[in-house]
């Protein structure tokens, strides 16, 4: 075998994964203050790449200087989503719960393919392009762009919720909503700041990898799965543990393909994901009850 | 003596905080046993321990001389306890009728006979005119009752009670404690962790009082009501 | 409604389904017909676990792509009659259920649901790579042997009533199941599984019973659905937005009840159809926003479905007819 494939495999995996933790981290959110899955989590992903494309492609703003406006947008979409849909569902039975967060996929997917045309747009020679080589390893510059970028997004999430009041408040909420209301803490604005942030989230780590990988209206599926399953790895509604798990989930996955073959990629993280729940249900780094 | 139910130095901890510890106490056929307790004295740990609810931590359980330490709920109702709960936990999409026929589907899968089972506990409780209602619709003091009813179709041994009376009025107390008297006069031994002391006092044959997760005294109503310890728990409260 | 006046209902809903073909001869019309009845057949098969027992599954799909797999393996390669082909790959179904139950009840609420999306996808790629099943390109139904033994028609009429037949036969399960000690049980765990637990119901067990049950009915209609089509590949039987369909026919009629199905089938393949035919197939789009618009409004304000709603109104007109 060759060692310099494999660490160059391993480090690619690491980087990608920085970004899955990224989307994980949002969904993480959501379900820590709601306890909804948002199944419509990958779109919120597909929106910020389209919002990095068209942002480029019409007034040439790079996609590295628009980030903080595409942030500011899948805010207020993700805020508007909890105020006209999920608000409504919140305290409605799971199956209600399931098929609204669902019914919002189908009809992002919809919207983008309506908007957009269903195909495969690509961000070409932004700022970050090209190549480094260090030590005989080859990096993507986009792809160690979206690393960093990421990695300090995810840091940016810990500490607004481990070190600011609204962030304490959040996280009050989540753990117990009818305390926190009793506080003063409003439950509906928390529930909103939690959809807001959690799509900011996918929608950051949609526009750093809108440098490197096709942008297309069902872009969400793959990454929805695989945010479920750093979730599920790294324990509900834990930052940390969700960005262990990404890496992991990387690693695992361009490993995986490497070694087995790349179409099988997402059946081998899926698998990893069910033999998890087998062992731990509790998530590789959640705490047993 | 015909000992239904041995409990043998058990303990419950939660990580490191300990909820019961060292309580032995046993329960005779046909008795009624009061559990009571200040608040946070771990009586609803011990009763669900006791109904399989959680495995203990340490110690036994024994029930008609098998060990039934850590056994699942499921499989305690088939050896012949059943609980109720705290608070209310019917099936809100069945009727009255219907709930009580789950509890009598334990012993017998037909359909046809667990709705005569059911007919008759719903008698014996008193629900009879309630019977074609959503469960859903019941006031409280009707769903105890439900919950009651539910449980003896199962055809228990031993019935777990958990705080039957709270939240009733004096004379709902009343009727409960009829029907307790009447369980008892089935041969079912009842075990009752109870807030409500004019419920519990007149009928129990014997009463285990903890505090602290601790066992701290037993005996007749009687002995307990002048027992200094437990006065003195119940006023340091 | 008495015993009486829902049998007749019953009766002569089938007798008119019966003649159904004949009223309506257009083979395209024909084909909605059979599209409704396979769709609600399903929802049926789905409805027993996702509706009964309240585990919602996104991953039947699953056991639809074994049964249209199976059979088609068995007919393709050692010439095995669909019709017993269409039973073995029930069985399969039912084995994997639990395979796939004993995985996945682990997990409570919206992780179940991730869990059997998860299974559902695996098979997926599985099944895309594996040659032996065609891989891509998917397996033909051969067509020099026609007739009920291979279960292959030039004309939509025979489809039509094997899908009737299908559908009857599951309901009558369903119906079954409803009336025995397994519906109280299945009830009781969505209701409170806690205090179905106090009563003596194995959690575990019974939801593998639903589980096993379910699959056998779903794989039963991808056998149904392979010979009706005549080709199947990865694509067409074993996607999640198929597993979306089957339980949204189920939501939309009336989940947890025995006809809400149909109810939910004739309306959703209605439109489906209909915004096929308007928008002539390109969709580019709009057919999803539409397809998404009802589920939203579905699970916001009707959470029962049609039948809730129309039992609730109902119910209202007669409390208003008491009142007067």
């Amino acid at each position: 075998m060759n060692w310099d494939i494999l660490l160059q495999t391993l480090l690619s995996g690491i980087l990608i994964g920085m970004v899955y933790a990224l989307v994980a981290v949002g969904l993480s959110i959501i379900y820590g203050v709601m306890e909804i899955v948002n199944f419509a989590h990958g779109e919120f992903l597909m929106f910020g790449m389209y919002s990095s494309f068209w942002l480029f492609t019409l007034f040439a703003l790079d996609p590295l200087l628009t980030l903080p406006l595409s942030a500011l947008f899948l805010f207020a979409l993700g805020a508007l989503v909890y105020r006209f849909t999920i608000k409504r569902i919140a305290s409605a039975p799971m199956v209600s719960q399931i098929f609204a967060t669902f019914g919002l996929m189908i009809l992002f997917r919809g919207v983008a393919q309506f908007l957009w045309k269903p195909d495969f747009r690509t961000v070409e020679n932004s700022l970050v392009s090209g190549n480094i080589v260090v030590s005989g390893l080859y990096f993507g510059i986009p792809h160690l762009v979206a690393a960093v970028g990421a990695v300090l997004a995810t840091g940016g999430v810990w500490w607004f919720i481990n070190r600011t009041r609204l962030g304490a408040a959040l996280e009050a909420t989540a753990q117990d909503k009818e305390a926190a209301q009793l506080m003063g803490i409003p439950s509906h604005w928390m529930f909103a700041l939690a959809w807001g942030l959690g799509a900011a989230c996918a929608g950051v780590a949609g526009v750093l990898l809108s440098t490197f990988f096709p942008i297309f209206p069902e872009v969400g599926a793959t990454f929805s799965l695989i945010a479920f399953v750093v979730v599920a790895l790294g324990g509900f509604g834990n930052v940390t543990g969700a960005f262990w798990a990404g890496i992991i989930v990387g690693v695992v996955e361009v490993l995986g393909g490497f070694l087995i073959g790349p179409e099988y990629k997402l059946a081998i993280v899926l698998t990893l994901f069910l033999l998890v729940i087998i062992v731990r249900p509790q998530g590789l780094m959640g705490r047993a009850e | 003596m015909n000992k239904l139910l041995v409990v043998d130095k058990l303990g419950k901890h939660f990580g490191g905080i300990v909820a019961n510890e060292d309580i032995s106490f046993h329960l005779d056929a046909g008795q009624i046993v009061g559990l009571i307790g200040p608040n946070g004295a771990g009586k609803t740990t011990l009763f669900n321990c006791i109904a399989g609810f959680y495995p203990p931590s340490e110690g036994t359980i024994r029930f008609l001389g098998n060990d039934i330490t850590g056994m699942p709920s499921p499989k305690m109702a088939h050896m012949g306890i059943a609980r109720t709960f705290q608070i209310v936990r019917s099936f809100g999409s069945m009727t009255v009728l219907e709930n009580v026929m789950v509890g009598a589907m334990l012993r017998n899968k037909s359909v046809s006979i667990a709705h005569e089972r059911a007919s008759d506990e719903l008698e014996f409780c008193g629900l009879s005119s309630r019977a074609s209602v959503p469960a859903s619709d019941l006031t409280v003091a009707e769903q105890r009752r439900l919950e009651v009813a539910r449980a003896l179709a199962t055809e228990p041994h031993l019935l777990l009670l958990d705080e039957m009376m709270a939240g009733l009025t004096p004379s709902e107390v009343q009727e409960a404690v009829g029907l307790v008297k009447t369980i008892q006069k089935r041969g079912i031994a009842c075990l009752i962790v109870e807030h409500v002391m004019e419920g519990i006092m007149p009928i129990a044959d014997h009463m285990i009082v903890l505090d602290y997760g601790r066992k701290i005294a037993e005996g007749t109503p009687a002995e307990i009501s002048c027992d200094p310890v437990v006065l003195a728990a119940y006023l340091g409260e | 409604m008495t015993p009486k006046q829902r049998n007749t209902l019953i009766v002569s809903g089938m007798g008119f389904a019966l003649v159904l073909p004949f009223i309506v001869s257009n083979p395209s019309h024909q084909n909605y017909l059979i599209l409704v009845l396979m769709f609600a057949q399903i929802g049926v098969a789905w409805n027993i676990l996702g509706g009964y027992v309240g585990q919602v599954s996104l991953g039947h799909v699953a056991f639809f792509g074994i049964g249209a797999y199976t059979s088609t393996v068995l007919l393709v390669s050692v010439g095995l009659s669909p019709w017993i082909g269409m039973l073995i790959g029930g069985v399969v179904a039912a084995f994997f259920g639990l395979l796939i139950g004993w995985i996945c009840f682990r997990f409570k609420g919206h992780y179940f649901t991730m869990a059997t999306i998860a299974v559902a996808e695996i098979l997926q790629v599985l099944f895309t790579n594996w040659e032996g099943v065609g891989g891509a390109v998917g397996l033909y139904v051969p067509l020099d042997q026609q007739g009920w033994w291979a279960m292959v028609f030039n004309s939509k009429l025979p489809y039509y009533y094997i899908a009737l037949g299908l559908f009857t036969v599951t309901l009558l399960a369903n119906w079954a199941i409803e009336k025995s000690f397994l519906g109280y049980y299945f009830r009781a765990i969505k209701d409170d599984p806690e205090a179905a637990r106090s009563l003596g119901v194995s959690l575990t067990d019974y939801k593998l019973v639903a589980i096993a049950i379910s699959s056998f009915f779903a794989a039963l209609g991808g056998s149904f659905y392979a010979q009706k089509e005549l080709f199947i590949d990865p694509g067409s039987v074993l996607v999640t937005s198929l597993s979306i369909k089957m339980s949204l026919v189920t939501i939309l009629g009336g989940i947890g009840s025995l006809f809400g199905p149909l109810v939910g089938s004739v309306l959703l393949t209605g439109i489906e159809e209909a915004t096929r035919q308007i928008l002539g197939g390109s969709g580019m789009g709009i057919d999803l926003i539409i397809y998404a618009t009802i589920i939203i409004a579905v699970a916001i304000y009707y959470p029962t479905g049609i039948l809730g709603w129309a039992k609730r109104f109902l119910r209202r007109g007669k409390k208003a007819e008491d009142g007067a």
